[in-house]
C-alpha cells in the first residue's frame, strides 16, 4: 500500500517551546491510524503542521506524495479535518455554515450533507452559538465528511459526543474506510483506538515512543493477572503495577508464563484470571518506562 | 467572492449601526444650524477669539455662520471620529477575529490560499467603508436640504472624499496590525484612530510641530483648507496612500507565512 502520510524527522518549535521533535511516521492508504497521547503531547501540533496551519521548523513531510509546505493547496481538497475545539462563526445558522464549507471547496455537497445531518441528528436551523459542544462537534463532523475526501484528520473527535453518537460516528467512518479512505485519528480515549484502529503511535512530550499494530502494542507487554483469595502480593519476579484490593490482588506480569503458574500453585487462591492488558495499561506502561529513563 | 460575501454578511449589523449612528448625529447637528446662524449674526465671529481652541478645530479660518463653515467643523468632527473609529475597528478585527474566535482552523483547512483570504477580506473592509460613506453623504445632502439651505456640493463632496480616504488609510494600517495580532485587540484600533486625530489637533495648535501634518491623515481632512482651497491637498493625499500601501505590504507579508494560533 502506498504511503498517504509520510513524515521524516518532522520538527516544530514554538519559539523555544517544544511542539514535536523528529517525528517519523508513515500511514498507508486505507488505514485507520491511531495517534495517542495526553494533552500537550503534540498531537494537535502534528496535525496542524501537516495541514499547513503552522510552519514546520525542520524535517520533511508529504501527504499523497506532495510536500506539505509547497503543495498545501493541492493537499487540502483531499482532506477532511475535524478540529478538537470545533469553533465556528457563532452568528451563522448550522445549515449556512455547512453550505459555506462546501462553497469554499467549490463543491455542491447538499445531498451528502443532508444524509449526514439526518444520521447524526444535526439541527440545521439552529444558530451555531446556541449549540452545545457535542452539537458543535456534530457540525464539525458534517463539514469534515460531506465532500467525501480520501483522507481524514480527526482530532479528538468523540469528546462531547454521547455514546450513541460516538457509535454512529464510527460506523460512518468505517463505511468510509471500507470505501478506501484513510483515517488519522488522534485521541486520548484508548478504548476507541483499540477498537477501531489497525496501527497506532504513542506520542510523549513531542516524541513518538512506540508505533506498531495495536494488537502487537498490546501483546509485546505483560499479562494482566488477577488473583482472588489472597490479600498480600506474592513475591514473584516480573511483577509490576501491583494493586491490592479487599480480597484480591492484581498486577501486570512479564516473564515466563510457566514460572508464574508454578509460583501460583502454592497460594490459597479462590479464583484466577489472566488476560491481555488493555491499551490503557500499555499506554501507562510506556509512559512510566519513559519516565524512569 | 465567497469569503468577501461572507464577511459582508457577518458585518452587516455593525455596519448598519455605525452608519445610522453617524447619520443621526450629523442630522442633529445640521438641524441645529438655523438656530446657530440666527444667534451668531451675519459675520459669525463668535468663535473666532477662543485662541488655541479656535485654531485646534480650524475655526479661525472658517465662518461658523455659513452652512459649509458650520458643516466643516461640526460634522467634520463627527465623520472624522465616527468614521475613523469604524474603519479602525473593522480593519483591526478583520483578520485577528479568526484566531480570536478560533475559526481560523475552519477557514484555513479549506482549500483557500492565504492570499485569497487576505484579498477578499480587504475587499470586504473597503466595501463596507465605501457603503458607509456613500450613505452618510446622501443623508447629509438630504439633511441640508431639509433645513432650507443651499447645498455647497463641491466643498461637501471634497470633504466627504477626504474622510473616505482617511478611513481607507486607517483601515489599511489596522489591517496590517491585525495580521500581527494573535488574539484580536479592538482597543488598539480605536486608540490608534484617536491618536491620529489628536496629532492633527496638536499640529493645528502649535506651529513647532507642523511636520506632524505629514503623519496623520486628518491633515488632508481639514475643513478650513478644503473650503478655502476648493481642492484637496495632493501632497498629503499621496503620502496617505503611500502609507496605506506600505502598511498593507507589511501586513500581507506577515500573514502569508504566519503560524495560525490554535
Amino acid at each position: 500500500m502506498p504511503a498517504v502520510i509520510e513524515t521524516h524527522e518532522l520538527t516544530k518549535y514554538y519559539g523555544k517551546n517544544r511542539g514535536i521533535i523528529n517525528l517519523n511516521l508513515s500511514v498507508s492508504e486505507g488505514e485507520i491510524f491511531g495517534f495517542i497521547g495526553p494533552n500537550g503531547s503534540g498531537k494537535s501540533t502534528t496535525i496542524r503542521t501537516l495541514l499547513g496551519l503552522i510552519n514546520k521548523t525542520s524535517g520533511k513531510a508529504e501527504i499523497f506524495g506532495r510536500d506539505i509546505t509547497e503543495k498545501n493547496r493541492e493537499i487540502l481538497p483531499m482532506i477532511g479535518y475535524m478540529p478538537s475545539e470545533a469553533m465556528f462563526y457563532g452568528s451563522m445558522r448550522v445549515g449556512e455554515l455547512i453550505r459555506y464549507s462546501a462553497d469554499l471547496r467549490g463543491m455542491d455537497c447538499a445531498a451528502e450533507a443532508k444524509t449526514l445531518c439526518e444520521r447524526l441528528q444535526v439541527e440545521v436551523k439552529k444558530k451555531i452559538e446556541e449549540l452545545s459542544l457535542g452539537n458543535r462537534k456534530k457540525v464539525g463532523i458534517v463539514c469534515a465528511l460531506q465532500h467525501r475526501p480520501p483522507l481524514y484528520f480527526l482530532d479528538e473527535p468523540t469528546s462531547g459526543l454521547d455514546p450513541l453518537m460516538q457509535k454512529e460516528f464510527f460506523s460512518i467512518l468505517e463505511e468510509r474506510n471500507r470505501e478506501g479512505a484513510t483515517v488519522f485519528l488522534s485521541s486520548h480515549v484508548l478504548s476507541e483506538v483499540q477498537e477501531h484502529c489497525g496501527r497506532a503511535a504513542i506520542i510523549r512530550e513531542g516524541k513518538i515512543i512506540a508505533c506498531d499494530y495495536v494488537s502487537l502494542l498490546v501483546k509485546t507487554t505483560a499479562k494482566f493477572v488477577t488473583l482472588a483469595g489472597i490479600t498480600e502480593a506474592p513475591s514473584i519476579p516480573g511483577i509490576f503495577d501491583l494493586h491490592v484490593a479487599n480480597n484480591s490482588v492484581s498486577f501486570l506480569y512479564k516473564g515466563e508464563i510457566n514460572g508464574l503458574l508454578s509460583s501460583l500453585c502454592a497460594l490459597p487462591l479462590t479464583d484466577l484470571t489472566i488476560t491481555e492488558p488493555g491499551l490503557e495499561d500499555v499506554f501507562l506502561h510506556y509512559y512510566e518506562a519513559e519516565e524512569s529513563k | 467572492m465567497k469569503i468577501f460575501l461572507q464577511e459582508l454578511k457577518l458585518g452587516r449589523k455593525s455596519l448598519i449601526i455605525w452608519t445610522a449612528s453617524i447619520i443621526g448625529t450629523l442630522l442633529i447637528c445640521i438641524w441645529m444650524f438655523p438656530q446657530m446662524k440666527s444667534e451668531l449674526g451675519p459675520d459669525g465671529s463668535l468663535f473666532e477669539n477662543f485662541g488655541a481652541f479656535t485654531a485646534a478645530f480650524g475655526m479661525d479660518r472658517l465662518n461658523f455662520g455659513t452652512m459649509i463653515g458650520f458643516y466643516g467643523i461640526e460634522c467634520g468632527n463627527i465623520l472624522g471620529m465616527g468614521g475613523g473609529m469604524f474603519a479602525a475597528l473593522l480593519g483591526i478585527s478583520m483578520l485577528a477575529k479568526e484566531e480570536k474566535d478560533r475559526t481560523a482552523e475552519f477557514l484555513f483547512t479549506h482549500p483557500v490560499s492565504r492570499l485569497r483570504v487576505l484579498n477578499e477580506k480587504l475587499a470586504a473592509v473597503m466595501a463596507q467603508i465605501i457603503l458607509l460613506n456613500v450613505t452618510v453623504t446622501l443623508f447629509s445632502v438630504l439633511g441640508i436640504l431639509s433645513v432650507g439651505e443651499a447645498v455647497p456640493f463641491r466643498e461637501l463632496l471634497l470633504m466627504h472624499a477626504a474622510y473616505l480616504i482617511l478611513q481607507i488609510e486607517i483601515a489599511a494600517f489596522c489591517y496590517c496590525v491585525s495580521a500581527y495580532l494573535k488574539r484580536g485587540n479592538v482597543g488598539a484600533g480605536i486608540g490608534f484612530a484617536l491618536l491620529l486625530y489628536f496629532i492633527n489637533i496638536i499640529a493645528n495648535i502649535s506651529a513647532d510641530v507642523k511636520f506632524l501634518k505629514y503623519v496623520t491623515p486628518y491633515a488632508y481632512c481639514e475643513a478650513a483648507d478644503i473650503v478655502n482651497d476648493k481642492a484637496l491637498n495632493s501632497t498629503f493625499i499621496i503620502l496617505g496612500f503611500a502609507y496605506a500601501a506600505a502598511a498593507l505590504a507589511v501586513g500581507y507579508r506577515k500573514y502569508l507565512h504566519k503560524d495560525i494560533a490554535a
